[in-house]
């Protein structure tokens, strides 16, 4: 009875799926199961491809469930569904036919399906038909972008006709963007590329020119006698002429079959050794093969006899050379859209050249707005004052510290960093005035040992720093407003953190010339500084005015803390990066000018990004240079840029 | 009267005694040759120690006699140390080499070992190619020539250059430091030539000795005591006679010295060339023991702990330099060993490891400030113990040792 | 600053003379040579604390040939030479049975020479450059062809990426891992104007203008992809500012081989989402064994710690060595190292680790993408994939191969039909 029962179930639930197969997209999945479940960009065309012809209803669905990384098979039978998450370890299953749910399963029994973002690239250009149209703006703009990514000649129609009807002015402007850019790289009327290029010549994008690169890139060829008919030649070679030497152009008859390849002198020892008979080689005694032109006799006696194939000399590579003409060709086959596509880009290249120097401008101030902000408390104690501070840098730590222990206790980013500023500022003045009190004030007339001394406290806090934080870099985050770059055109961009740097910067050169000229702590220092004597002789307490002064300096460096982790790293060596270009921004710059130092700031960071343009792949090539120029910079202006002139030099 | 040097400086003898008998006892004691009571690495820490005092001793020089603080001395240790190493590096691998080559059916050419040598060396940093300045590397000879050559003729046009345009204080500081930063940055650049971050290795191994490393090490200790020996005495008979004087009054006042005729900048050249040298002598000893240099070892900090010893040990007296640096960088070792017992206060363990570096940092802050005479003062406290009749009040910080005497001739 | 510490690790040593002799052959001596302070102590502390909890682990459960396990722990200091000293010290004053330790290459060739000189046995946990192969080192980290060769064709295959920027730190493992891939792509087709080479310096922080390099690299229209081999610090600026010009992994994917959940601790990984990287072992494997491990170390250190790739090469290299001793009935290095090899022991993430004759493992390798838990999504896994110790990718390597067991050479050349070396090169 219990079995006829259980049988009839089977019975009535086959039919239930069978009818349900009808229009099912499950039986299309199961038919590419093996390559879904593999997943691989090089084997999931044909699926995809089933799949989006499919005309199925639920077909974008299950596509954009795949991309998203929320397909999952059930290992039992190998069927997919979307898979919701139920608890820590159970799954949700939802069938894609029919939208209901088929039941929870643990995860154990299923696997989720991941495509690799090369897989998500297909999909998401598959998805571009169904998307183009779609009522959402988001899955509209996944299409667009789907395109940009892996132009295709089969798309441009479909976003041709998608044009007219957005509704959106902004996706509008992209698709008709889209849509040249496809025209100069698909469309089948050569006037309408030639157009398209015409029209597009002069724009800066990156998308532009790497639509009209790959129409003139070239490739070299060699033919023997004459340069055959119909090849979108770019240019003749001639062997030897700069860019083409003669090795190469051999190199290549040889990849052509056009000649015998050159005999290695690695070749020439194999050869030797395989054909050693009593202890001679072509007549010539091993012995005697430990220079090369012994190797020679007796490699061309071993080719005489015929046992190996001859050295190649340097005549039967020039008659080679002579026998053959050598040219490069464009992929793209019709001239005119070869040389509408040069045009253009001869167009835009020196507009990318400008804009490259525009862009590189914007770094160096950018690295000179760094080494300022971090010099400008060491400007204050060093050029001021005449204190050299080897802790300057563990104040520029203590800082950055200050601002990640507040992000741990104020979650909101923005409100943390208005509320580390100035709690950085004071616990670095407070530090600072300890310091001068405790250590600095009895070694103002030996600057030498208080540069020794502020180097042991240096060594102190660095490693009180690592006990107490650990070695681990710790994250101080930007608030959500600084994250992104300020974006002028696809060359030139800035990050805004950066930006927000630079104008801090600007904000201390102000706050500084304001103190020192127009207050009267700003004032007493200077006399402090020129005359101590005399200044205490005028009712002036020195020791106040020193400690205070170097308050300031040391908590302008902790502010410089907080900007600075936000854009690198918080770190216990994180002063110890900065310490000696800072001191070397103010030596460069000039003691006891803020102008000095802001100019010091600046060649440092222009000269920096210089050398970096010239030696892209080595920026450690660019700071030990830039060193070394300073080094010699100081030679011949040892006062530094801006120098002090009359009684304010001092000595 | 003219006494005899070692009748005026009856230091350097007690020195030289107490560095021969240092040297015995250990010679005695060790693994290689005596009883086997100090370990092989405890050897070389003792022979490499000793280099380190030879380097102090040229830091006093320039900066407890000359006053110049120079923060870049260790890059002439460096590069004393590179020199001998490339010679090491590659008379090692030539053997290998002519070794694995001779077992070939075809004879090698000289070419073929020279590239060979240069995969051995290069392979790692992913070249093949032997850079120009290894040109001089297959012989000892001139290697060990450039040991000298190559410091000394750095520090002459570094020193020309700065002296020349009266860079004086803590901005010849500043500049010796980016002096040595901007070697250490080249050097570990790959394109040096000198295998960048990695820097030479396997340095203990002498191409050809068969002897042990137990033995070896002993040979490094000898000749590290005769090095230091030597520098000391060297060093000691320099700031002796009129030399001596005249570098001492640039330190107390530059501008006198130079209104009374003497060519200053000359006088600074040569102490700073002299000492440039003595260091690379004390590298060339020192990278062997090591076993390995990189260009991590002649960062900026390594200079300025050369002057943290001697500064602890009492700057223009040179027994106070070699007193800091055995001392300060023996201690140092044992707290961050580990071998330093760790003391639970109950709510916190301290572990030295941990704290050594705070306490080195706060001990140099007080040496500083309360003992500018460093440790070598403590001498001073028993010579005056036993001539309690000394005349003449303390000069201040900065008087050394010979200024009383001087005033009493 | 380095020999600031590089001295007397023997006075205590001279001290703990007496005592070491007391102590007797009761136990069986660990050594533990992972830097403890100084830069590299941010990775390698973790080992050591792996090392002590495998240790006990291995202790609670009876200890090996009936003896207890103690570990011998130095500090290195992150001074290359100091590892040289405190290896020679492990083995001549405590006498260790084995080693587990160092991170970087430099670490490692420095310490090369003492362990040959004095027979020691040295496993090291931690991805490298090959082109070495020791007769007294295991190397259970990753050999290239087990993580830059396989992460490079994922680049190739998987995203199409015909434009490659190699962009490291300066030094060895980047200069070389860069190297074999530079020859590696152009024997895949790809020429040398497609190729962008970039090194920086430890540390780094100024990372705008590369990043814009990078970017630029698209203008002719290929598929740009980076591989990073950019160390430690370093890889924050450089995340940030390639979070901060709105580079998507979908535009032009970053794969690394030296960010790992350690790593990625230190950064809001929101804006990271989708990049790579590429390892034997993510903390995210799904296995019953990993799931213990993980706990059992979160257990041990906190909540909050991750584990990583290295440390899953301690768990494999230290059972293998605890089984290799326990066939050997014995400790000795010769007899553990005649059966070390084919020593199996599972993967934390499944499948069976295999030590080969040329001293590298059999490991799957392991393609993770960011996830903003700082997690790694697992969207690739190969089977085990045997190290090699000499690159076919470079025509100086490719005649060279290591085998210890048949051979007795780890640098032979296989066109002379000689052992250049049993010796290490360093």
């Amino acid at each position: 009875m219990l079995r006829l029962f259980l049988a009839s179930l089977a019975l009535l639930l086959s039919c239930v799926t069978a009818s349900a197969e009808e229009g099912a997209i499950q039986p299309l999945l199961q038919e590419h199961r093996e390559v879904i479940a593999k997943s691989s960009r090089k084997t999931i065309g044909p699926a995809i491809d089933a799949i989006a012809n499919s005309s199925l209803p639920q077909a974008q669905t299950m596509l954009e469930t795949w991309a998203a990384k929320s397909m999952w098979m059930r290992k039992s039978d190998g069927r997919f569904f979307v898979g919701e998450k139920a608890d820590s370890k159970n799954y949700r299953l939802i069938d894609f036919d029919t939208g209901e749910v088929v039941g929870t399963f643990p995860k154990k029994e299923l696997k989720q399906l991941k495509p690799n973002s090369g897989v998500r690239a297909l999909i998401g250009t598959a998805l571009v038909q169904f998307q183009l149209l779609d009522e959402d703006r988001a899955k509209r703009q996944a299409a667009l972008t789907s395109i940009q990514r892996d132009p295709e000649a089969a798309l441009l129609t479909p976003l041709r006709a998608s044009i007219e009807q957005e509704p959106d002015a902004g996706l509008k402007a992209q698709k008709q963007r889209l849509e040249r850019l496809l025209t100069i790289g698909y469309d089948a009327d050569p006037a309408a590329r030639i157009a398209a290029i015409e029209e597009m010549s002069g724009d800066l994008g990156v998308d532009v020119r790497a639509t009209l690169n790959p129409l003139v890139a070239t490739t070299r060829d060699v033919t023997p006698g004459a340069v055959p008919e119909g090849v979108n030649v770019a240019a003749n070679l001639t062997p030897g002429e700069e860019g083409f030497s003669e090795a190469e152009a051999y190199d290549l008859l040889v990849t052509k079959g056009f000649a015998p390849a050159r005999v290695t002198p690695d070749e020439v020892r194999l050869a030797l050794a395989e054909n050693i008979e009593g202890g001679t080689v072509g007549g010539v005694p091993v012995a005697q093969l430990d220079k090369d032109d012994a190797r020679v006799r007796a490699y061309a006696a071993l080719a005489e006899a015929g046992t190996v194939s001859p050295l190649v000399n340097p005549a039967d590579i020039q008659a080679a050379l002579a026998a053959h003409a050598f040219f490069e060709t464009y992929a793209e086959p019709i001239v005119e859209v070869t040389t509408a596509a040069q045009d253009a880009l001869d167009n835009i290249a020196l507009k990318v050249g400008v804009n490259q120097t525009l862009d590189l401008t914007l770094d160096a101030l950018s690295l000179a707005s760094i080494y300022f902000l971090a010099a400008i408390g060491l400007a204050i104690t060093f050029g001021v004052m005449g204190v050299i501070n080897m802790a300057h840098g563990e104040f520029i730590m203590m800082g950055a510290y200050t601002g990640y222990v507040v992000q741990q206790i104020i979650p909101d980013h923005t409100v943390s960093i208005i509320v580390a500023i100035p709690l950085a500022f004071a616990v670095t003045f407070a530090a600072g005035v300890a310091m001068e009190r405790l250590v600095i004030r009895w070694l103002y007339a030996r600057p030498l040992e208080t540069l020794l001394a502020t180097f042991g406290i240096s060594i102190a806090l660095q490693q009180l720093a690592k006990n107490i934080f650990g070695t681990q870099a710790r994250p101080l985050t930007a608030p959500g407003w600084l994250d992104g770059a300020w974006v002028l055109n696809d060359v030139v961009s800035i990050s805004y953190i950066r930006i927000a740097i630079f104008i801090l910067a600007l904000i201390f050169l102000g706050v500084f010339l304001f103190i020192m000229k127009r207050t009267r702590l700003g004032l007493e220092t200077r006399a402090v500084t020129q005359n101590p004597a005399m200044a205490a002789s005028m009712g002036i307490n020195p020791g106040r005015v020193n400690m205070l002064t170097f308050g300031l300096g040391s908590g302008i460096a902790g502010i410089a803390g907080v900007a600075i982790g936000l854009f690198a790293k918080v770190t216990s060596e994180l002063g110890s990066d900065y310490i000696v270009q800072s001191f070397m921004t103010v030596v460069v710059g000039g003691v006891g000018n803020i102008w000095g130092t802001l100019a010091g700031a600046t060649m440092i960071g222009f000269l920096q990004k210089g050398i970096e343009w010239l030696n892209p792949s080595n920026t450690l090539a660019a700071q030990t240079y830039m060193i070394v120029f300073i080094i010699i910079f100081i030679q011949f202006r040892p006062r530094g840029i801006i120098a002090l002139k009359g009684r304010a030099a001092g000595d | 009267m003219q006494r005899s040097f070692i009748a005026k400086n009856p230091s350097v003898l007690i020195f030289l005694a107490c560095l021969a008998l240092f040297t015995l006892i250990v010679t005695v004691l060790s693994e290689g040759l005596g009883l086997g009571m100090i370990s092989t690495s405890f050897i070389k820490t003792l022979g490499k120690t000793l280099c380190l005092c030879l380097i102090a001793v040229a830091m006093d020089l320039i900066w407890g006699f000359t006053g110049i603080l120079s923060l870049g001395h260790f890059a002439f240790f460096g590069l004393g140390g590179y020199m001998i190493g490339m010679w090491l590096m590659y008379e090692r691998t030539r053997l290998i080499v002519v070794e694995s080559l001779s077992q070939a059916e075809i004879p090698p050419t000289s070419s073929e070992v020279v590239d060979a040598i240069g995969n051995q060396i290069f392979g790692v940093v992913g070249a093949s190619e032997f850079p120009l300045i290894w040109a001089f590397a297959d012989s000892l000879f001139l290697q060990l020539l450039l040991v000298v050559l190559v410091p000394g003729l750095l520090a002459l046009v570094f020193g020309w250059l700065a002296f020349r345009s009266r860079v004086t204080g803590v901005y010849l500081s500043i500049l010796t430091q980016a002096m040595t930063l901007a070697l250490a940055l080249y050097l570990f650049q790959n394109d040096s030539g000198l295998r960048g971050n990695n820097g030479l290795s396997g340095l203990q191994n002498l191409p050809g000795v068969e002897a042990s490393q137990d033995v070896v090490s002993l040979w490094f200790l000898w000749a590290s005591a005769l090095a230091l020996g030597l520098g000391y005495l060297l060093a000691a008979w320099v700031v002796s006679g009129k030399f001596g004087s005249v570098i001492r009054g640039i330190r107390d006042n530059e501008a006198r010295v130079r209104f009374l005729g003497y060519s200053v900048e000359t006088y600074k050249l040569m102490i700073f060339t002299l000492t440039a040298c003595i260091a690379a002598i004390a590298g060339a000893l020192y990278y062997p023991q090591a076993g390995i240099i990189n260009p991590a070892e002649i960062a900026p900090i390594a200079s300025i702990y050369l002057a943290v010893w001697v500064a602890i040990g009492g700057r223009g007296r040179l027994y106070g330099a070699v007193i800091g640096a055995a001392f300060v960088s023996l201690l140092s070792t044992w707290f961050t060993g580990g071998q330093a017992p760790d003391i639970p206060l109950g709510f916190y363990t301290i572990k030295w490891v941990d704290w050594w570096l705070v306490l080195l940092g706060l001990s140099f802050v007080a040496v500083t400030l309360f003992a500018p005479k460093g440790m070598g003062g403590l001498v001073d406290l028993w010579t005056q113990a036993r001539a309690p009749n000394r005349h003449g009040a303390d000069l201040g910080p900065d008087d050394s040792a010979l200024r009383e005497q001087e005033a009493s001739k | 600053m380095n020999f600031l510490k590089s001295t007397l690790a023997g006075s205590a040593v001279f001290a703990t003379f007496a005592s070491a002799a007391l102590a007797a052959e009761d136990t069986i001596k660990v050594g533990v040579l992972h830097s403890l302070s100084g830069t590299m102590a941010i990775s390698e502390t973790t080992l050591k604390d792996t090392m002590l909890m495998l240790i006990d682990q291995q202790n609670a459960k009876g200890g090996l040939l009936g003896k207890q396990l103690e570990a011998v722990v130095v500090d290195p200091a992150s001074d290359w030479p100091l590892f040289a000293e405190k290896a020679r010290e492990l083995l001549s004053v405590h006498e260790v049975d084995v080693i587990f330790g160092n991170w970087t290459s430099v670490s490692r060739k420095s310490v090369l020479p003492v362990i040959e000189e004095l027979n020691g046995l040295l496993f090291y946990p931690v991805q490298y450059e090959g082109e070495e192969s020791s007769k007294n080192v295991f190397y259970t980290g990753a050999a290239p062809n087990q993580q830059a060769i396989p992460a490079t064709d994922y680049f190739l295959e998987e995203l199409g990426v015909e434009k490659f920027a190699l962009l490291g730190t300066d030094y060895v493992y980047p200069r070389t891992t860069n190297n074999i891939l530079e020859s590696y792509l152009k024997g895949k087709g790809i020429a040398d104007s497609d190729i962008f080479v970039n090194y920086t310096p430890f540390g780094h922080s100024d990372w705008s203008k590369i990043v814009a390099d990078v970017v630029a690299l698209g203008a002719d229209g290929k598929k740009v992809g980076v591989i990073s081999t950019i160390n430690g610090d370093a890889n924050i600026g450089f995340y940030k500012e390639l979070a901060a010009a709105g580079v998507s992994a979908d535009d032009i994917p970053v794969v690394a081989f030296s960010v790992g959940e350690e790593e990625l601790a230190g950064l809001d990984t929101s804006n990271l989402v989708g990049h790579l990287a590429a390892w034997n072992y993510f903390q995210s494997a799904e296995s019953d064994v990993n799931a213990e491990f993980v706990e059992t170390w979160k257990a041990t250190m906190g909540e909050e710690r991750v584990t990583n790739d290295p440390m899953e090469a301690h768990f494999i290299g230290f059972n293998m060595w605890v089984n290799a001793a326990t066939e050997a009935g014995s400790t000795e290095v010769d007899a553990v190292r005649a059966e070390m090899y084919g020593q199996e022991f599972p993967n934390l993430t499944g499948g069976t680790a295999v030590m080969l004759p040329n001293h590298h493992l059999a490991k799957p390798v392991l393609i993770g993408e960011i996830q903003d838990d700082g997690q790694f999504d697992i969207i690739s896994q190969t089977t085990e994939v045997p190290g090699d110790a000499w690159t076919d990718y470079l025509p100086e390597s490719a005649v060279l191969i290591s085998d210890w067991k048949e051979l007795g050479c780890g640098m032979y050349n296989t066109e002379t039909k000689s052992c250049v070396q049993t010796l290490s090169n360093y």
